[in-house]
Formats: C-alpha cells, sequence, structure tokens
C-alpha cells in the first residue's frame, strides 16, 4: 500500500513484485483459509463465537466457514469423534479438495479426552491427518486463533511447486501426480496406517 | 389405601416378594414367567398407567446374572411400583410387554442394544445406539470399557471404499454418451 503512482503517465516506472512462485501461491493459500466447522459437541459454540464479531477471525482470513466440504481446504473438528461419526468425516475430509488442513480442536479430538471409552475416537488422527492440535476443554476462541496462525506459519514452509515438478514419478506431461487421486482414496494418515492396515507393515523376509 | 394394599388387591393369589426401596418405593420380586401377567394385574385392577422405564442390572458373576427391572406410575394415585426379575445369564430372555405398553418398545429396544437382553415377542428389536453390525454389548460387567476391537467397523468400511473400483471416465467424456 501506498501512494498511487498513475501507471499510464509513467510507464518506466510501473510497479512490480519479485518473489518465488511458491512464496505467491503459499500467501494466497494461508490467508483465505476456508473452514469447514465439524462441530460436533460443545467445541462447535467456541468454534462459532470464534468465527463471530468479538474474536472476528476475519482478521486472519479465515472466516468464510463453509458448509460443504467441496468449498472448504481447513478441516476444524471441533468436539468429540465418536466410532458411528468417524466414516462421515472420513467422507467429508475425502470430499474436500486439494490442498487441505485440518485443526483438531480441543482434548476430545485430539486424544479421546476424558472419553476413554469404546464409543469414542481416541484421537482424530486415527483417521485423519492433523496439523495443528488445540488442547483445551474447549479451547477459549483466542487458542484456535493462535492455532490457525501456526497453521499459517506451517503453510508458509510447504513447496506446493516442488511436490507437483518433481520426485521419483515425475513425469513431464503428467508432473508428479502427487496430488491425482481417484474418489473414495483419500490420504492415508500414518497412524491409519498403523491401524487399519496391519498386514501392510509387516516386513519383508531378507533374502 | 397404601400403595401396597392396592397392588395385593390386585395380585391376590400370585406369587411375589415384596419390599420397600432406599427412596420409599414399593419393589416387586417375580419370576420371569410371570412378568407379563403381574404388569398386566397392575395396570388393569391397581391403576398403574404409565411405563417409566425398562432397564436391567448386570449382576455379574454372580447368578442368574441379569436383574430387569420395570417401573410404573399410577397417574390417579400419584405413586410408583417397581417389578423385579431376575433371569439367566446364558440365553437371557423375557417376554415383551409392547402389548400392555407400546411406549416400552424403546426401553426394551435399548435393553437388548446394551445387555443383550431379548424381548420375545418384540417385532423390531435391533441396535438402537450403536452401529448395526456391533458385535457386543457395552453395559455388561465383562465388557472392558475400551471396548473390544472399537475400530474394526471403521477399518472394514475403510477397507471396502478403497478396494471398490472406480470409473474415472465423466459421463459426458467416455465413449458411450
Amino acid at each position: 500500500m501506498g501512494s498511487l503512482i498513475e501507471v499510464e503517465q509513467q510507464p518506466d516506472q510501473q510497479g512490480f513484485l519479485w518473489t518465488r512462485l511458491d512464496e505467491l501461491v503459499n500467501w494466497g493459500r494461508k490467508n483465505s483459509l476456508w473452514p469447514m466447522p465439524l462441530g460436533l459437541s460443545c467445541c462447535g459454540i467456541e468454534l462459532m463465537a470464534m468465527i463471530g464479531p468479538k474474536f472476528d477471525l476475519a482478521r486472519f482470513g479465515a472466516e468464510a466457514a463453509r458448509f460443504s466440504p467441496r468449498q472448504a481446504d481447513l478441516m476444524i473438528v471441533a468436539g468429540t469423534l465418536t466410532w458411528k461419526m468417524a466414516e462421515a468425516a472420513r467422507t467429508i475430509y475425502d470430499q474436500m479438495p486439494d490442498p487441505k488442513w485440518v485443526i483438531a480442536m480441543g482434548v476430545c479430538s485430539s486424544s479421546g479426552g476424558m472419553y476413554d471409552s469404546y464409543s469414542v475416537v481416541q484421537g482424530i488422527d486415527m483417521i485423519l491427518p492433523v496439523d495443528v492440535y488445540v488442547p483445551g476443554c474447549p479451547p477459549r476462541p483466542d487458542a484456535v486463533i493462535d492455532a490457525i496462525l501456526k497453521l499459517q506459519k506451517k503453510i508458509e514452509r510447504e513447496r506446493p511447486f516442488a511436490e507437483l515438478f518433481s520426485g521419483d514419478n515425475f513425469d513431464e506431461g503428467k508432473g508428479s501426480e502427487r496430488f491425482v487421486r481417484a474418489p473414495n482414496h483419500g490420504v492415508p494418515t500414518t497412524r491409519s496406517h498403523e491401524l487399519l492396515e496391519p498386514e501392510a507393515k509387516v516386513p519383508s523376509e531378507p533374502a | 389405601m397404601s400403595t401396597l394394599e392396592r397392588v395385593q388387591a390386585a395380585l391376590a393369589g400370585r406369587e411375589f416378594t415384596s419390599s420397600v426401596s432406599r427412596e420409599g418405593t414399593l419393589v416387586l420380586e417375580v419370576e420371569p414367567a410371570a412378568v407379563w401377567e403381574t404388569v398386566r394385574r397392575l395396570r388393569d385392577m391397581a391403576g398403574f398407567d404409565t411405563n417409566t422405564f425398562v432397564t436391567a442390572i448386570d449382576r455379574f458373576p454372580a447368578e442368574p446374572r441379569f436383574e430387569l427391572v420395570w417401573q410404573f406410575l399410577s397417574s390417579a394415585h400419584a405413586d410408583r411400583v417397581r417389578v423385579r426379575a431376575r433371569i439367566d445369564g446364558t440365553n437371557p430372555h423375557v417376554r415383551t410387554i409392547i402389548d400392555l405398553f407400546p411406549g416400552t418398545a424403546f426401553s426394551e429396544r435399548e435393553c437388548w442394544d446394551m445387555f443383550g437382553i431379548r424381548f420375545d415377542g418384540h417385532a423390531g428389536l435391533k441396535r438402537l445406539l450403536m452401529p448395526q453390525a456391533y458385535e457386543h454389548f457395552p453395559l455388561r460387567k465383562d465388557f472392558p470399557h475400551q471396548g473390544i476391537e472399537p475400530d474394526r467397523l471403521y477399518r472394514e468400511w475403510d477397507r471396502a471404499r478403497r478396494e471398490r473400483p472406480v470409473n474415472r471416465d465423466l459421463p459426458h467424456t467416455s465413449e458411450k454418451h
């Protein structure tokens, strides 16, 4: 921002920006996160307060809460995720377009919390890849805003074009295909590999 | 006329033992086979017109294992009566009372869901809170509180979803159209 320059009259002084394409993309992504609120219990109330005028998430560009996963890129799992709800949560996550991030809001979604129980997922990282965990029961809206700021820092460190244009499977025509996924074949999480496919981690016998 | 006198008049000639619970409610102990007839007489002859709940208590490892409890309310007399019956743990079942009190259908279904007690004659006895394919009964005392393979149904769903064949052709691009 600054004083406006009439570029028509001074073509030799046209402003330009010198940056890396990765940084430009990350700058756009981190300042326009569109959250998909998955309010499962009392944390959802704090989530609403966070988006509302008092805490005003719009200051950080993430106030456009979308209730369709197709229009969102940040999933905020706010509250207790039960195993019965886990299939729905995973389906919603898979329906979100890339790139996408997940915030586990509150202890219930971070670790199961006080529900050391047969019906509750003991941490949503059993089924989803979590970027930021927020402790608290429920956390204050400030804490979740802090998590979003931390997520913005994390997005700054990403290398979107390095992922697209390099790697073992890189092809001149297709790129790395790291973001090309068939429907219903979502991203596996680290913990879901350990937990859900026990046969996959059996080491092969040395010859 | 006290609650006990009214109940004794209604159940004249039938076997039951009565006691009074800690908070003063009349409790009748009957045989499981006699529950239906007892409840019918309480409803028709003693004025107990509302069923408050049907539930069970797991007395594991005591035998007989389950203690079923029905509580009824008389709105005319403003008093309550509780009917209890002990049933065996190997094949727990008891006759339903939904023909007397249709509202007990949900309570009995929940009792099946949580304790695995079958109510003979209940047409819609399926899972109420737990997933339909769930195999265990969570409120039984020998059920671990962290569950038995709590992620199994999710894992099966996840595997089926990943193994499902995918049609990558959009309708307007495939050659058939």
